[in-house]
C-alpha cells in the first residue's frame, strides 16, 4: 500500500510539471500566434524519378524521394502542416502505363498528403482506371463540381474536408475542369461538370459560415489564367468572383510562377493564387499566421510574398 | 488526491482563459522550394520505389525483335524505311481489330513523319525502342471519309511533299508536282467511295495542318495506341526488314 501512494504521489508530482509546463505552452500559444503551413504540388504527372542529368530543360530536377525530405524536414519544423495536390497526378511516364497509377497513390500516401483534386489525366484510364487504384490512397480526394452519383466513383470523393490543426478549423473544398472537349466522354462516362462559381461560393459559404473554418482552401484544377480564352473560367477569374477564400491552388496548365499571385476577391479582400508548374520540381509553401485580433494591424492580414 | 482535483482546476482555469483571446489571420508567407539534388534522398521512399522502377528497366530491356540496320527518318525524301515500316506495322495491327468491330477493312493509313520521334537504331529491338520512337501516347483512330476528302488529303501530300508515313496508297508526282498517279489498294480512287483512313487522334484533330479529316462520315476510336501497335508487331517479327519503295515518289 505505502508503496503504491509512493507511486501515486510521485505520478502526481510528475503531472504536474507536464500539466504546468503544458498550461503555460499552449496558453503562450493562444495568446500569441499560431502558424499553419500548406504544401502542395500540381501535375506531378506519374514523374517518381527526377529527371536524368541529360535532361534540356529540368536536369536533376524532381523526384518523389527528394521531395519527401523536403517535406519531412517541414513537418518538423512546423508539426501544423497540410500536404494537398490539384490534379493530373497520372501520366506521364512509364510508371503509369506499367502500373495505372498505383505507385504514384501509394507513395502520395507514404509522404502522407492530406487531399487531392481530381485532373482531367486522372481519367486516362477512364474513370475505371481511376476507381481501380482508390484503394492505394490514403488521403481524401475532394471535387465539389463533379457529381459523380451516376458513377463508380459515387461516395468515393468528398466535396470538402475540414483538417483540424492546433485548434484551428481549415476547409478544404475541390473544383475540377470542364471534361467536353478535353476527355473522351467514353472515359469519364456519366461524370457531370457543375458551375464552378456557383459550386465555389456554395463551398465557401458552408465552410465559413456554417462550419466557422478558420482557413478556406480551394484546390482547383480549373487553370491559372486563359488569356486567349477571357470568358474561360480560371483560378484568377475564380478568386476575382467569389469571397471568404484564402488560397486557391491551381493546376492544368502547368504555370510557372515567381510568386504566388494576390487576386482582390469580390468584397475587395486580398487572396492568393498559386501554382508551381509541374513533374514535380517545386513544392508550394504557404505560411498562415494567426494571432490575437488586437494585434492585427490595421490594413488586415500582410502578405508577404 | 486534492492535489489532482487542484490541477484539474488549474488546468480548466488556464484552457479557459486561452479561449477567451479570438484568433485572427494576420499574415501570409508564401513561396515556391525547388526540388534539386541538394535535397536529401529519403532512402525509405527509395527503396518503396526501386522495385518498381528495377521491373519497368526489365521490361523495357526485354528484346521484342531485331533491326539489321540503323532506320532514320531524314533516310529518303518523298517516303522512308523506318515510316513505311511503322504505316505497315499500323496497318497489319489495327486492321483485324478494325474489321472485328466494324466487319470493315482499313483503305489506307496516314501518319505524319514529325511524330517518329527517334531513330530505330541496328541491333535488339526493346519495348524501350518502341518508347523512344513514339513516347506520345496517341491512339489510333479510322476517319470514313469520302473519296473527294481523299483527294484533299492527296493534295496535301503532294504539296508539303514530305515522307508523311503511309501504307495502302501509292503516289506519284511528276517534276511539277502534279499528280500521275494516286491509288488505294491499287485501284484509283472514286469519288463518292466512303474509304477508311488510319491514323492517330494528334492528325484527326488538325494536327500538322490536316484540316481534311473534318468533316467526316463516322469516326472509329480503337482505343489502341500507337505505340502498342507498334510493340504488338516487334513481337511478331524475328528481325524487321523496313525498306524504302515506291508508294511516294517524284519522276523527273
Amino acid at each position: 500500500m505505502k508503496r503504491r501512494d509512493f507511486i501515486q504521489q510521485a505520478s502526481v508530482g510528475t503531472a504536474l510539471v507536464t500539466l504546468s509546463g503544458l498550461g503555460l505552452q499552449s496558453f503562450s500559444n493562444a495568446a500569441t500566434s499560431k502558424k499553419i503551413t500548406i504544401l502542395h504540388t500540381n501535375d506531378v504527372h506519374s514523374h517518381i524519378d527526377p529527371f536524368g542529368s541529360d535532361d534540356a530543360r529540368n536536369a536533376n530536377k524532381g523526384g518523389v524521394a527528394r521531395r519527401a525530405s523536403l517535406i519531412e524536414f517541414i513537418r518538423n519544423e512546423n508539426p501544423n502542416t497540410l500536404l494537398l495536390d490539384a490534379g493530373d497526378i497520372f501520366q506521364g511516364t512509364p510508371y503509369f502505363n506499367y502500373y495505372g497509377g498505383e505507385l504514384e497513390f501509394k507513395l502520395m500516401s507514404k509522404l502522407k498528403y492530406d487531399a487531392a483534386t481530381i485532373g482531367n489525366h486522372d481519367f486516362d484510364n477512364g474513370i475505371d482506371g481511376l476507381y481501380a487504384q482508390l484503394e492505394h490512397a490514403e488521403f481524401q480526394f475532394v471535387s465539389a463540381n463533379y457529381d459523380f452519383s451516376n458513377t463508380i466513383m459515387d461516395t468515393h470523393t468528398k466535396p470538402y474536408k475540414i483538417f483540424k490543426k492546433d485548434g484551428l478549423k481549415i476547409g478544404v473544398f475541390g473544383l475540377g475542369i470542364e471534361l467536353h472537349g478535353l476527355v473522351d466522354p467514353a472515359m469519364f462516362k456519366e461524370t457531370k461538370y457543375l458551375d464552378p462559381i456557383e459550386i465555389a461560393q456554395d463551398m465557401s459559404r458552408i465552410l465559413k459560415t456554417e462550419k466557422q473554418c478558420d482557413l478556406i482552401i480551394c484546390l482547383s484544377h480549373l487553370g491559372y489564367n486563359y488569356r486567349n480564352n477571357p470568358n474561360k473560367i480560371s483560378d484568377l477569374k475564380l478568386g476575382e468572383a467569389t469571397k471568404n477564400i484564402d488560397l486557391i491552388i491551381g493546376g492544368h496548365t502547368h504555370t510557372f510562377l515567381s510568386k504566388p499571385t494576390i487576386v482582390k476577391n469580390i468584397e475587395g479582400k486580398n487572396m492568393l493564387v498559386n501554382q508551381v508548374g509541374c513533374y514535380g520540381i517545386n513544392l508550394g509553401k504557404i505560411d498562415f499566421y494567426f494571432d490575437s485580433n488586437k494585434n492585427m494591424s490595421a490594413n488586415g492580414t500582410s502578405i508577404i510574398v | 488526491m486534492r492535489l489532482t482535483h487542484l490541477i484539474f482546476l488549474l488546468y480548466f482555469f488556464s484552457l479557459f482563459n486561452c479561449k477567451q483571446t479570438n484568433l485572427g489571420l494576420t499574415k501570409i508567407e508564401g513561396k515556391q522550394i525547388q526540388i534539386t539534388d541538394t535535397l536529401p534522398i529519403d532512402s525509405k521512399i527509395e527503396s518503396y520505389i526501386k522495385p518498381f522502377r528495377d521491373h519497368i528497366q526489365k521490361d523495357l530491356d526485354s528484346v521484342l525483335a531485331y533491326s539489321p540496320n540503323s532506320y532514320s527518318k531524314s533516310n529518303g525524301s518523298f517516303n522512308t524505311a523506318i515510316g513505311n515500316f511503322m504505316a505497315d506495322a499500323i496497318y497489319s495491327e489495327a486492321n483485324p481489330v478494325f474489321k472485328s468491330r466494324t466487319g470493315k477493312d482499313i483503305d489506307m493509313v496516314l501518319l505524319n513523319l514529325g511524330g517518329i520521334r527517334s531513330i530505330l537504331p541496328k541491333g535488339n529491338i526493346t519495348k524501350r525502342t518502341a518508347y523512344k520512337i513514339m513516347p506520345f501516347e496517341n491512339s489510333i483512330v479510322v476517319v470514313a471519309l469520302k473519296g473527294n476528302q481523299v483527294d484533299s488529303l492527296v493534295n496535301y501530300l503532294c504539296r508539303v511533299k514530305r515522307a508523311h508515313p503511309i501504307a495502302k496508297l501509292k503516289l506519284t508526282i511528276n517534276e511539277n508536282d502534279k499528280i500521275v498517279e494516286a491509288k488505294i489498294k491499287g485501284k484509283d480512287i472514286e469519288l463518292d467511295k466512303v474509304y477508311y483512313v488510319a491514323t492517330n487522334d494528334y492528325l484527326y484533330s488538325g494536327g500538322d495542318n490536316m484540316s481534311f479529316f473534318k468533316p467526316n462520315d463516322s469516326l472509329y476510336v480503337l482505343n489502341y495506341k500507337v505505340r502498342n501497335a507498334l510493340i504488338d508487331n516487334f513481337k511478331k517479327v524475328d528481325t524487321i526488314n523496313p525498306v524504302i519503295d515506291d508508294r511516294f515518289i517524284q519522276i523527273k
